[in-house]
């Protein structure tokens, strides 16, 4: 057993870090520590440029544009952008679509969708939540009847995130309501978000900010070349894309930046005696966050660990883990912030100028950007499989409850 | 990054968690804390054919070599089986002294141990001490060439059956200053020296040590000063590292019984297990679980660890991570399994009283978070930008 890299593993690191630091835009340097605030236009920017060296899609197999990385090195890889902070590649597409159209596409499909997705001049948005269908997914309504060669669409999607932004959009879709189980009669469909009959509403979520919406279809005619794989077995391709690379999941690298920023925020502002980076009790509660991270960090390299001996392929339940502790884990670092923060977190400047006079471009981007992260954060515990849903696996898949 | 075991670990695994499973029954362990010992000679006898006395110990002084990685494998098993032999303070504990220490007659005692023949312990805590171990005040006086050893001290594990007995004293100094500090080698059998067994709360043997007046030769001084303290901390870091271990083994054996008995136990007309709220309460207890296996492992291989602060902090961040995961788990699985739970008979009853010590031994929470603070003496944080 070593749980260290190995010296290529350092080296692929250093690569990584190196190529962060040349590479990476000022203008989205300078939101290190508001990730909630990076724009469509700064994540488009950044994957263009990963897209260019190659490493937009880096777990994709190489005839379809990947890196051929192993597993470690893009758990490395996933880990420096976001301990950069620089935004991911655009997990819709990349880490979702991507995958299912070159698992269960056509040929035509693959070439035409797969290098656009790469180069984000398709993005994606996933139309799968419903208002009556959360965490009870396979109960969709959203209708896709056939009518020549398109399939005709009416119903409404809701949590869809940067649907504004996107282009295009992968949808389930109910092709047959008779179907004897609900999971059954569902199919995967790919929508160009221009066709007549979508509206797109935005929700403005508690961070003040517009990252999600509902669609509305009224009578969207789709052509049926955009139906990926079977008709009526979406279901599956549903569940693959959700098993897929969830190991990044645990997001260890943000909740670790965003410690190092409360630390270092932390030595700048007063404490009862001194400053707070005096305060043992503070001291305390950041250094047991870390402990939880480096078990978390363990936890996942673990699961990737077995992941590559078994190379079966398929989702391991224990990634659960890593959803619901990483997602706590984010919650809890971005409060830390938010503490650390203090009534300097009160005023909200997310269009305008922030009152604070004379503060370093990083502690002011930690400052402003405090608040709207813990509010967003929030949301990690329930988008992606909510915890209580990730316990169900738990008890179920690896418990036998 | 690698996580596999090598082949000759595989093999310790296979054979230790047979043994435990085959061998160790409830029946085994109650039988054991009875005898006169408090524990089997037959089951150190059976570990002594396994080849685990010997386990760390390098193979020139007769041992059979490893790494902390092996010592977790048997630990971890050891966990399961709530072993009650004095693998821990023995093996472990004592014979960080044995592998690290450079003195006269070392090789024989390890030869002896390792064929089951010989026993050390250390005794290293005192009753005011809590959980410092440089609060020392045992003395060691020094007249011509001999010393002279006074004191008391406490929580011994094997401190009644140990044929040789390493312990610490104070040369000089204040109770917690540590370049006055020293360990010494004492046989039991010396007059002055009383030993007073007790039963421990999980019910394994301690003991405590009474020094009167015992006068031991200049060989019997084995470290003194800086050289005493590096080896007293790294005894307990190997103990705390072995301890994970088997706490994840406890944890293991909870959320087994905790299982079986929600899938097995009936009430409003049908099994436990179809209810959420216990089905959720058990998911926690396995990620708390697994998240302290990642830090056993962590543990484990962060012994082999040569800059001292680095290991000290991860040694400490471990024990901070079991402690808190197995109070949790310890705790829901009485409370899952209900009255029986709280019974002395029940399996779960007798892991908790084993768990509650595991949380506390060698250092809490709290102290180990104290002793992570204690180490960032340059609280200077780079963050990339």
């Amino acid at each position: 057993m070593d749980l260290s890299y190995s010296p290529e593993e350092l080296s692929f690191r250093e690569e990584v870090r190196a190529f962060i630091r040349e590479n990476l835009p000022e203008s989205i340097k300078a939101k290190a520590g508001k990730a909630a605030f990076y724009s469509a236009e700064d994540v488009r920017t950044w994957q263009r440029i990963l897209n260019d060296r190659g490493w937009a899609a880096s777990h994709w197999p190489k005839e379809y544009g990947g890196a051929g990385w192993n597993a470690v090195q893009r758990y490395i890889f996933l880990e420096e952008l976001l301990q950069a902070p620089a935004p991911e590649p655009l997990s819709f597409n990349i880490n979702m679509v991507g995958p299912v159209i070159y698992t269960f596409g056509t040929q035509e499909q693959k070439d035409h969708f797969l290098p656009k997705i790469r180069s984000l001049d398709y993005w994606f948005c996933q139309g799968f939540s419903e208002p009556d269908a959360g965490s009870d997914l396979a109960s969709l309504r959203t209708s896709a009847v056939r009518d020549g060669d398109h399939y005709v669409i009416n119903g409404q999607k809701i949590w869809t995130s940067t649907a504004h932004d996107a282009n295009w959009m992968f949808c389930l879709v109910r092709t047959n309501p008779q179907a004897a189980k609900k999971q059954e009669g569902i199919s995967f469909i790919l929508i160009d978000m221009t066709t007549p009959g979508i509206t797109v509403r935005p929700i403005i979520t508690i961070d003040g900010a517009h990252h999600t919406n509902e669609v509305f279809f009224d009578n969207v005619r789709v052509p049926v070349s955009n139906l990926v794989g079977e008709e009526n077995r979406g279901w599956d391709y549903a569940k693959f894309l959700l098993g897929n690379e969830r190991t990044g999941i645990a997001r260890v690298g943000l909740s670790k930046g965003r410690i190092a920023r409360a630390r270092m925020l932390a030595e700048k502002l007063p404490g009862e005696n001194g400053t707070l980076a005096d305060d043992p009790f503070f001291r305390r509660h950041c250094t047991e966050l870390e402990i939880e991270l480096k078990a978390l960090e363990i936890t996942a390299l673990r699961i990737i660990d077995g992941q590559r001996r078994r190379n079966d392929g398929k989702p391991d339940p224990a990634s659960s883990i890593l959803k619901l502790r990483g997602a706590e884990t984010q919650q809890a670092t971005a409060e830390l912030v938010a503490d650390v923060v203090g009534p300097l977190g009160f005023a909200n400047v997310q269009d305008g100028q922030s009152p604070w006079q004379d503060l370093p471009e990083l502690e002011l981007s930690t400052i402003v950007g405090a608040m709207p992260n813990h509010f967003l954060a929030r949301a990690a515990t329930i988008y992606g499989g909510a915890s209580e849903v990730q316990k169900n696996i738990i008890a179920k898949a690896i418990l036998g409850l | 990054m690698n996580f596999e075991l090598t082949s000759e670990q595989a093999m310790l695994k296979e054979s230790v968690e047979r043994m435990i499973a085959e061998q160790y029954g409830q029946d085994v362990r109650r039988q054991a804390l009875a005898m006169p010992a408090g524990w089997s000679e037959k089951s150190w006898r059976q570990f002594a054919e396994l080849g685990l006395l010997g386990i760390g110990y390098p193979e020139e002084d007769g041992g059979f070599g490893g790494t902390g990685i092996d010592t977790m494998i048997v630990m971890e098993a050891f966990g399961r089986g709530a072993v009650v032999e004095p693998y821990l303070g023995s093996v472990i504990l004592a014979g960080s002294i044995l592998r690290h220490a450079r003195f006269a007659g070392r090789e024989g005692i390890i030869k002896g141990l390792v064929a089951g023949e010989k026993l050390p312990a250390f005794a290293s805590e005192e009753q005011s001490a809590r959980y410092r171990l440089d609060h020392v005040q045992t003395r060691a006086a020094r007249s011509a060439a001999r010393w002279q050893l006074d004191g008391r001290k406490v929580n011994v594990t094997a401190g009644d059956t140990a044929d040789v007995l390493f312990l610490t004293a104070r040369i000089h100094g204040a109770p917690t200053s540590r370049d006055g500090l020293a360990i010494f080698s004492v046989s039991p059998d010396l007059p002055g020296v009383t030993v007073e067994p007790y039963t421990g709360t999980d019910g394994t043997r301690l003991a405590a040590i009474n020094l009167a007046g015992v006068t031991v030769g200049a060989d019997a001084l084995i470290a003194e000063g800086s050289e005493a303290w590096k080896l007293i901390e790294l005894a307990h870091d190997e103990a705390i590292a072995a301890l994970c271990a088997e706490a994840v083994g406890l944890m293991e054996a909870f959320i087994n019984a905790t299982v079986e008995h929600l899938k097995g136990r009936q009430q409003f007309g049908g099994p436990l297990a179809r209810f959420q709220a216990l089905q959720h309460r058990a998911a926690e207890m396995y990620v708390a679980k697994e998240q302290s296996r990642s830090m056993a492992i962590y543990a484990a291989v962060m012994m082999a660890e040569s800059d001292r602060d680095a290991r000290r902090r991860a040694i400490s961040s471990a024990k901070v991570q079991i402690a808190k995961s197995i109070r949790f788990v310890g705790q829901q699985a009485v409370q899952l399994a209900g009255g029986i739970g709280v019974t002395d008979e029940y399996i779960v009853g007798q892991l908790f009283k084993r768990s509650s010590v595991v949380e506390r031994q060698f250092g809490d929470a709290d102290h180990h978070l104290a002793l992570i603070d204690a180490l960032q003496e340059n609280r200077s944080y780079h963050v990339s930008a």
